[in-house]
């Protein structure tokens, strides 16, 4: 038995005869499925909807936080780096204003100058003054570069027409991350000289090393081809090039997503101005996502919950509804045909009395005429010895008392449309609805067996119901039967309330798949040889009203076997006032 | 014994009659009511058969009458229209001394006239 045989509704299989232009109202698969997707379209179609839009929202909120946090972070360091740099170039301005160019050129005043900007702002490592041709005249810091000639540098050709200038970070003489701030001053002969001094960048990267950057993300500077300015967690130390394209130069903050190595970054940038530096913040979008991630996976669980609470729900209730409807469908059709049935008996009844009647009333002549002849023939001398006559008017009456057998179980059996309760004899009863079929089995040469238990006591039961069910099962046990077949009807006491009686065949039997519906109406393997598939369906009610039940077992070319439990009593059905007078 | 048989079959009632006669029974025989009751103007039974359906009037009502003009009468009702098992219905129902059911045995009929007048 597969599972879904266990689970499956019992409309499933339902198959009505009926036909016509209503019969897809009592298609009940349809019905489920209707009812099933129906319900499930209006009642997910708003949750998920809800939740894709929820989803969407969410997300867009969040990555726009995320936007606006980068660019934030971007923003607010780029402010201070700007303000390291233009507090340090502000101060070379100023010592430029504060001292003459022939100040200047004092090695002393510049020292002290140097040791001012050291404790003033620090990370100031050497301070030079070089006039217009390029020449450095006067040097103090660490190195000898007093005399050095700068007039061939990119730096220098810049400066000559602009007022100051900050180069990239580089190594220089002393091997050390460093960068150069220049301010020009010019003369009023027309000449320029320049305040050029040297910065190291310690101070730099303290300061880009302090933020905090969130996503496990990493913030640094870099020159517009890529070089590192500053240390990078992501990329590596100073001086060294970053995988990913620096972004267009934009006068704004921008942030915008890089892939890099199958990872999504979420990068915010931003140009300082009046300086070569690009300031970069770089974060791992998946690591941004997590908590993102966390509730979206909390979303789509409690989604998934709710969807199959709400399809378990539409599946039972509809399950349920649809089974009632077809249990009340399948009362209401197997009432139609009790009361068809019940029509059908009652046309029988009196079909079979009226013709009972009118052949007892002739029969009644004949009898009587008969018995006269014989009284005659008795009676007279010449005649009273004739044995062939006495013999011919004795099978006469017996032929009478023959039919009149016949029409007394006519009657009878037309009699008991009601339910009358009263001590039966089942042994009578088997044997009464057997001689119906006596001639049928003595043609087809049918054994029939009956065997009642001696401990079988009368029971009370209604006469009337109990022919028709063993009529009923006699006649499909004859359909079954071929030629020369058995049949087999046995009684026995099955408890202290009740008798069990068993019908069984040696005939064709009946295939497993049609034996659990052997019972429903319109059910038949016979509808080629007229069967209407009402019989057992009839038997099987009529066997519930006398509150007994009927199971059958069958191996197809076999047989099949009846076994009908019989309660001793029955006082649940209610007996009837009286009988209709009998008529003459 | 004196017995009127009363049923619409003549064919029948007469053959009845006759056998009853040759077994000595007094019986006459009427194919209606009216009939029936003329020969009660003038005759007395010890008792009747009557079918319970003959023409004009049913066997209980016929019965009724001739109750009231011979009170002692007992009546045995037949029926073509019956089982056996209808006989303690049929009497309780109808009123009558007995019941049977058509076609008659002679002998059954006799032993329950018999029974019947015996009380």
């Amino acid at each position: 038995m597969t599972l879904w045989s266990s689970f499956k509704p019992a409309f499933w299989d339902h198959e009505d005869v009926a036909s016509g232009p209503y019969k897809h109202l009592f298609n009940f698969r349809r019905m489920w499925k209707l009812a099933v997707f129906s319900t499930a379209a209006v009642a997910l179609a708003p949750l998920i909807f809800m939740t894709v839009v929820d989803y969407n929202v969410n997300q867009q909120a969040i990555e726009s936080d995320i936007y606006y946090q980068t660019a934030r972070l971007v923003s607010n360091t780029r402010r201070s780096i700007s303000f390291f740099l233009s507090e340090r170039r502000s101060a070379l301005n100023f010592i430029d204003k504060d001292n003459s160019y022939q100040a200047l050129g004092d090695p002393l005043r510049v020292t002290a100058l140097l040791e001012n900007l050291k404790k003033g702002f620090g990370g100031f490592t050497d301070l030079g003054v070089i006039d217009d041709t390029g020449l450095q005249h006067t040097y103090v810091g660490p190195y000898n570069l007093a005399g050095k000639n700068y007039s061939d540098q990119d730096w220098f050709k810049e400066l000559r027409s602009g007022e100051a200038h900050i180069s990239d970070v580089f190594l220089g003489l002393r091997q050390q991350p460093h960068l150069v701030v220049s301010v020009k001053h010019d003369l009023p002969t027309g000449c320029f000289y320049v305040l050029r001094a040297s910065i190291d960048t310690q101070q730099f990267n303290d300061l880009i090393s302090e933020v905090e950057v969130s996503g496990k993300g990493d913030i640094f500077l870099v020159n517009t081809e890529g070089v590192l300015q500053t240390a990078s967690r992501l990329f590596g130390s100073t001086l060294g090039r970053i995988p990913v394209t620096v972004p267009a130069f934009s006068d704004k903050t921008r942030v915008l997503e890089i892939k890099s190595a199958g990872e999504e970054f979420i990068t915010g940038y931003a140009y300082i101005s009046g300086t070569p530096f690009v300031l970069m913040a770089v974060k791992k979008k998946s690591e941004l996502l997590k908590p993102w991630n966390e509730t979206r996976k909390k979303l789509v669980v409690f989604l998934v919950l709710s969807i199959t609470t709400i399809l378990m729900v539409i599946l039972g209730v509809s399950t349920y509804l649809v089974n009632q409807i077809h249990a009340a469908d399948h009362k209401r059709v197997m009432t139609l045909h009790k009361v068809e049935y019940a029509n059908k008996m009652a046309s029988l009844g009196r079909l079979s009395a009226g013709v009972a009647h009118e052949i007892n009333n002739p029969l009644a002549i004949i009898n009587e005429k008969a018995g006269l002849i014989k009284d005659l023939i008795s009676l007279r001398n010449e005649t009273a010895a004739d044995d062939k006559l006495l013999g011919l008017a004795d099978s006469v009456l017996a032929s009478v008392e023959r039919c009149a057998n016949v029409t007394k179980r006519l009657l009878s059996f037309a009699r008991h449309m009601d339910v009358r309760l009263q001590p039966l004899d089942i042994e009578e009863i088997l044997r009464e609805v057997l001689g119906f079929l006596g001639r049928e089995a003595e043609y087809r040469s049918i054994e029939v067996h009956v065997a009642v238990n001696p401990d079988v006591p009368k029971i009370e039961s209604d006469r009337g119901r109990l022919q028709e069910i063993f009529l009923n099962l006699f006649n499909n046990a004859f359909a079954a039967l071929g030629d020369g077949g058995r049949l087999d009807v046995t009684a026995r006491r099955s408890d202290a309330q009740s008798i069990t009686v068993n019908v069984r065949d040696t005939g064709c039997g009946i295939a497993q798949a049609d034996l659990k519906r052997i019972f429903e109406p319109f059910f038949s393997t016979k509808t080629e040889r007229g069967g209407t598939g009402l019989g057992l369906s009839i038997t099987y009610g009529l066997v519930q009203e006398i509150g007994g039940d009927i199971s059958v077992e069958s191996q197809v070319g076999q047989g099949t076997e009846f076994t009908i439990r019989l309660p001793l009593t029955l006082e649940s059905v209610r007996k009837p006032k009286h009988e209709s007078p009998v008529g003459g | 014994m004196k017995v009127l048989l009363v049923d619409d079959e003549e064919e029948l009632v007469t053959a009845l009659a006759e056998r009853l006669s040759l077994r000595g029974i007094e019986a006459l025989w009427a194919t209606s009511a009216e009939d029936a009751l003329r020969f009660l103007e003038t005759r007395s039974f010890d008792l009747a058969v009557l079918d319970v359906k003959i023409p004009k009037i049913d066997g209980l009502q016929l019965k009724k009458r001739m109750q009231n003009m011979r009170p002692s009468m007992k009546f045995i009702f037949v029926t073509g229209h019956g089982s056996d098992r209808d006989f303690q219905t049929g009497v309780s129902e109808v009123g009558a001394d007995y019941y049977l059911v058509k076609p008659l045995k002679i002998e059954d009929l006799i032993v329950k006239m018999k029974e019947v007048l015996e009380g």
